[in-house]
């Protein structure tokens, strides 16, 4: 049992799933608030 | 906490403190996943599998602080009635999920090489399900009261009466004899882990937990985005 894949694994789902949620954080953000500021008149 | 009750201030100091919290966020996890991954030596006992308790232990961290956060922001909501106090509880929610399930997740991969076995029902294990489950229950009720229009009271007092499995959580390897290893990492000393384990563990806890931060302010000024969006619709709809 190599020990190494597990722990490439552990960090794998934790980068992966962080970048994912930052990213997809920043774009709603991104999104929603240019959608706000279309909207000022 | 008051001061933040208008949005546009909040926003004033909202914008650039999500800018500092990633960078400082990003810098400080690489920094410490660097260390686990490159610097450190491996464990006399464990092997290199020793390298998972940064990353496990701040993902614990947070899906427990992230509850936390959603205690004191429900507590804000039903005492004082604080404006930003359901955005916040929601923005939270779901990377404190997220963390909750990279715990299980990381555990549950360091457990197969250390223990023999993916997963154990013993207390510590166990009591982080719930609150992973409990996070799920809190995002469905908020996101259906705030779908109603609701001021999110269910929500908050969720929130509040989950907080009781914290401590369950915490005082789990000392309640009931578990595979899990008891408390071995103090902040006031006596830690049993050899430091030159354990340095890239600060680096991990606050670099991931500037990025979740980071992460949840994004989630509010969506939030309140979205919000702005809707009463400008409402209004423009009612003239």
């Amino acid at each position: 049992m190599n020990q190494w894949s597990f722990v490439l694994a552990a960090y794998g789902v934790v980068i992966i799933a962080t970048l994912i949620l930052l990213l997809a954080s920043w774009r709603a953000m991104l999104g929603a608030e240019a959608a706000a500021a279309g909207t000022r008149r | 906490m008051h001061a933040f009750a208008n949005p546009a201030r909040f926003l004033k100091i909202a914008r650039p403190a999500t800018a500092w919290l990633l960078g400082i966020g990003l810098a400080l996890a690489a920094a410490g996943i660097a260390g686990a991954l490159f610097v450190i030596p491996p464990d006399y006992l464990q092997g290199e599998t020793v390298r998972i308790l940064p990353v496990h232990v701040s993902t614990a961290w947070l899906g427990m602080a992230g509850w936390g956060a959603i205690a004191a922001a429900s507590i804000s909501q039903i005492v004082w009635r604080h404006p930003l106090a359901a955005i916040a509880g929601r923005a939270v929610a779901v990377p404190g999920a997220t963390f909750a399930g990279l715990c299980l997740a990381t555990g549950s991969i360091w457990g197969r090489p250390t223990w023999g076995t993916w997963w154990e029902w013993d207390g510590r294990l166990t009591s982080m399900l719930i609150l992973f489950f409990l996070y799920l229950g809190y995002i469905g009720l908020a996101a259906a009261e705030r779908e109603r229009g609701g001021e999110g009271r269910m929500a908050a007092l969720f929130g509040l009466v989950g907080a009781v499995n914290l401590p369950i959580i915490h005082y789990s390897v000392l309640w009931w004899r578990t595979l899990h290893q008891g408390q071995s990492i103090s902040i006031a000393g006596g830690s049993t882990i050899a430091p030159e384990l354990l340095w890239p563990l600060p680096l991990t806890m606050i670099g991931f937990t500037a990025l979740f931060a980071a992460i949840a302010l994004m989630r509010m000024r969506t939030e309140l985005a979205r919000m702005k969006l809707e009463a400008r619709l409402r209004r423009s709809a009612a003239e």
